[in-house]
């Protein structure tokens, strides 16, 4: 009986967190569905999941960076340059192994360059991860001058393009890195320290936090998570592209924020941006369908934004 | 009841205001006169700022009547409020920093010329205002120029600069120095002869004697009653607003502590360029030693060095081992806990729950082999700290934020009593607090000692250091002017020091 309760209070909890990006998520998938039939399929759904996949993967990155009151903008160009050192290992003979293990960490390494300049030299995340997307997007470009590189690794190219156990390996690689992401986030006490140093950061460093390791470290996360991102980008285009990712710091922001992450620090959740990242994903699909010229999707997009965003800021200011 | 009901400026009868299921105002009633000082006195928490709330129309009373000047008076804004007649300055500063004095005095009713702002007039106009208050400030002057002190004199006069009935003062000398505040008396006496009203509210009690006509008491969101200041004593006062008598605000030692002990902590030439110099001092398990000085005397920076977090020349030692900090995590770790001077900016998480801010210093202690909080153990310890110190909170879960100023300081005490320590700096352990939590603050100090805690007692408050410290260091101007125990714990011995009169 109480067991009952206590899961129906948990699911108010959620409704009442959540309720007002899914009714978003709900009343778009309507739409286009009554606009184009062929939407309702579960064919169609695991498009979405697959063409959500790279933003989704950056945007829980991104969280944990936007939760600590940063921002990291660097997150784009990290993708390109992940596909492209994973492109260089094969050119230099690498096998899978090597070349992803190489690609990881040349994203935690592009991260901590964000989070020592932010942490140490103290100069604010926008100012610095907006100087380091310029000179990753930048390097992309140094091993080939610009041309694209061709992946021809099998197990690389297959994280794209097959399936396991029924389902699309890279459905599979979101939701463990979910689920890792979500757990980190809510269950450890790292993620306990990323919230409080977020809500206040000078009350962290009193409390003995050690409030720059927390921001190196997380900057390192999102380094990561976005090279993930890259290499199934670049599985899919069986290529290293110098202008892959191109503006997908937006969307993850864009997905992290209509997931209710606070630009302000110390408030967000990963189901929360994972919701916010299917957002997207179903109007880029949606509008994809319908042939909506790419122009009125960046117009419709926007504007889908700003209202969800309002009707969530609108919803938790009633709570009060 | 002398005087007519024409006196009568502003009355409030049978206000209730509701949060939700809490009830904040319950049957409040008030009624303030022309050209009277009306203290309202209550403890943080009582429902005095709800009430100023919903005189200054930031909120809406839930049922009950107002009126202003004989009129039924409803703002719907604070800008509504001030156009009624009814002026409030706040005890937080809302001063935009980037701004002269006379664009924040003037703020939304700049004098406009074709539709641009009239500079010339705007500081003319605020000159006016500024010399009839009899204010020293420069009008033309940045706001992020001046300092606590003056900003405050500004955000009166930028309340005072609308044609007010009724002004409302909220804790407006907390951050003045005396002299200041005898211009902000002067202010008042001039405000009285003029007919207005005025609303005080301080905690400061010798200020509310000298000052008010009227007191009313209130206590739980309920009114208690209302006295002419010539019929009633602090004493009576003080029964009245925590509903029990104070026999005593400083509870007594619980025993004797041991003179013999060896220090926990001695502190050996310590000194930072152009803010300390030559401190020395040790303290003892289950002593209590206070710090006192002026404002300035760098006793918050001493113990920002002792905890980590700045450097500092000199030796530390810690149960006889010199140790040398370079963060607050090693002090924590090492055993020292830190009450900071500003619980809103470094002690507490506002927006994060009660739960959440009590573990926070001790998380690791909550932290399992992988990293993962055990959530249980977590709640439970906070659990009862809240039910030790009595922290009165709806749930673990409520947000820091929303609770009284007294409760928000014992959720700090709480954070670091989790952390167990050897010894613990108090920095302004009462500010802002009201009398009855002071008193249950001051209990929790003394079990601490008995437990065998030294506790390190900064104040600017001289009987909140004679009261409660077994020895007292006394700084002027970064150093030490003297320690002093026994018979020279007295007013006079310590303020010559501390003026550095005597050395």
């Amino acid at each position: 009986m109480t067991q009952l309760s206590e899961a129906q209070a948990a699911l108010m909890r959620a409704l009442k967190q959540y309720g007002g990006i899914l009714l978003s998520l709900v009343m778009l998938c309507a739409i286009f569905s009554f606009l184009n039939p062929r939407f309702m399929s579960v064919v169609n759904f695991m498009n979405i999941l697959q063409q959500v996949a790279v933003v989704a993967i950056a945007a829980f990155g991104m969280t944990w960076v936007i939760l600590l009151g940063e921002i990291d903008l660097s997150v784009g160009s990290i993708i390109a340059v992940a596909g492209m050192v994973g492109a260089q290992c094969f050119a230099f003979g690498l096998g899978f192994a090597p070349a992803l293990v190489i690609t990881l960490l040349a994203g935690a390494l592009m991260g901590m360059l964000n989070g020592v300049l932010t942490a140490k030299l103290l100069l604010p995340s926008f100012i610095v991860t907006v100087a380091t997307m310029g000179i990753y997007r930048g390097m992309v470009s140094l091993p080939t001058n610009g041309a694209p590189a061709m992946i021809e690794n099998s197990t690389w190219t297959a994280i794209g393009t097959e399936s396991l156990l029924g389902l699309p390996v890279i459905i599979w690689v979101v939701a463990v890195l979910f689920v890792v992401n979500h757990i980190l986030l809510s269950k450890t006490s790292f993620g306990r320290r990323a919230y409080l140093t977020g809500g206040n950061r000078e009350a962290a460093v009193y409390s003995g936090i050690k409030v720059d390791r927390l921001k190196i470290t997380i900057f390192m996360i999102s380094g990561v998570m976005a090279a993930i991102s890259g290499v199934l980008l670049s599985s899919r285009l069986f290529s290293a592209q110098t202008n892959a990712g191109m503006s997908y710091e937006l969307d993850a922001i864009a997905a992290a924020v209509l997931g209710g992450t606070s630009l302000a620090g110390g408030v967000g959740t990963m189901v929360g941006t994972l919701i916010g990242a299917l957002i997207i994903g179903v109007m880029n699909n949606g509008m994809n369908m319908l042939s909506v010229p790419y122009f009125y999707q960046l117009i419709v997009k926007g504007l889908v934004i700003l209202i969800a965003v309002w009707l969530d800021v609108r919803a938790k200011q009633a709570k009060r | 009841m002398h005087g007519s009901t024409m006196d009568t400026i502003l009355e409030i009868s049978d206000i209730t205001k509701s949060f939700g299921q809490v009830a904040a105002l319950k049957g409040m009633r008030l009624k303030v006169r022309r050209g009277r000082v009306h203290t309202l006195l209550g403890e943080n928490g009582a429902g005095k700022s709800t009430l100023m709330k919903i005189l200054a129309g930031v909120h809406e009373a839930t049922s009950g009547e107002i009126s202003l000047d004989g009129r039924p008076y409803r703002p719907t804004d604070p800008r509504d409020a001030a156009a009624l007649g009814l002026a409030i300055v706040f005890q937080e500063l809302s001063l935009c920093s980037n701004l002269t004095v006379a664009e924040n005095i003037l703020a939304t009713r700049e004098p406009r010329r074709f539709g641009f702002i009239n500079d010339k007039a705007l500081i003319t106009k605020a000159r006016a205002i500024v010399a009839d208050l009899g204010l020293p400030i420069d009008v033309s002057e940045k706001v992020g120029n001046l300092s606590i002190a003056q900003r405050q004199l500004v955000e009166i006069a930028k309340g005072l600069s609308h044609e007010a009935k009724v002004i409302i003062l909220d804790e407006p000398t907390s951050s003045l120095s005396d002299s200041e505040a005898e211009i902000l008396f002067d202010i008042i006496a001039r405000l009285k002869s003029r007919g207005v009203a005025v609303i005080y509210i301080s905690h400061r009690m010798e200020e509310i004697m000298r000052l008010s006509d009227d007191i009313t008491v209130i206590r739980d969101g309920e009114y208690v009653s209302t006295h002419d200041r010539d019929d009633v004593t602090i004493e009576a006062l003080i029964a009245l607003m925590v509903g029990r008598r104070m026999d005593e605000i400083y509870p007594p030692p619980v025993h004797e502590q041991s003179a013999s002990a060896a220090p926990v902590l001695s502190v050996d030439r310590l000194a930072r360029d152009g803010e300390f110099d030559n401190i020395s001092f040790d303290v003892r398990p289950g002593e209590i030693l206070g710090f006192f000085g002026l404002v300035g005397s760098g006793r918050s920076e001493v113990m920002n060095a002792l905890f980590g977090m700045k450097s500092a020349a000199g030796t530390v030692r810690f149960d006889g081992q010199a140790v040398r900090f370079r963060s607050p995590a090693e002090a924590i770790a090492r055993g020292i806990g830190f009450v900071t001077e500003n619980r809103k900016e470094e002690g507490l998480v506002l927006s994060h729950s009660v739960g959440w801010n009590i573990s926070m210093a001790a998380l690791s202690d909550f932290t399992g082999p992988l990293g993962f909080t055990r959530k249980r153990a977590e709640r439970e310890a906070a659990a009862t700290e809240v039910g030790r110190l009595a922290i009165k909170t709806h749930s673990l879960d409520t947000p820091s934020g929303s609770l009284s100023g007294g409760n928000q300081q014992k959720i700090v005490l709480a954070k670091w009593l989790l952390t167990r320590p050897k010894v613990l700096i108090l920095d302004e352990p009462t500010r802002g607090v009201d009398v009855g939590a002071k008193f249950e603050i001051y209990k929790i100090i003394r079990q601490l000692a008995a437990e065998g805690t030294a506790i390190l007692l900064i104040s600017s408050e001289l009987p909140e250091v004679l009261g409660m410290s077994d020895r007292v260091v006394v700084m002027h101007e970064g150093v030490i002017g003297a320690t002093l125990s026994g018979a020279d714990l007295n007013p006079e011995t310590i303020m010559a020091h501390a003026t550095g009169f005597q050395s």
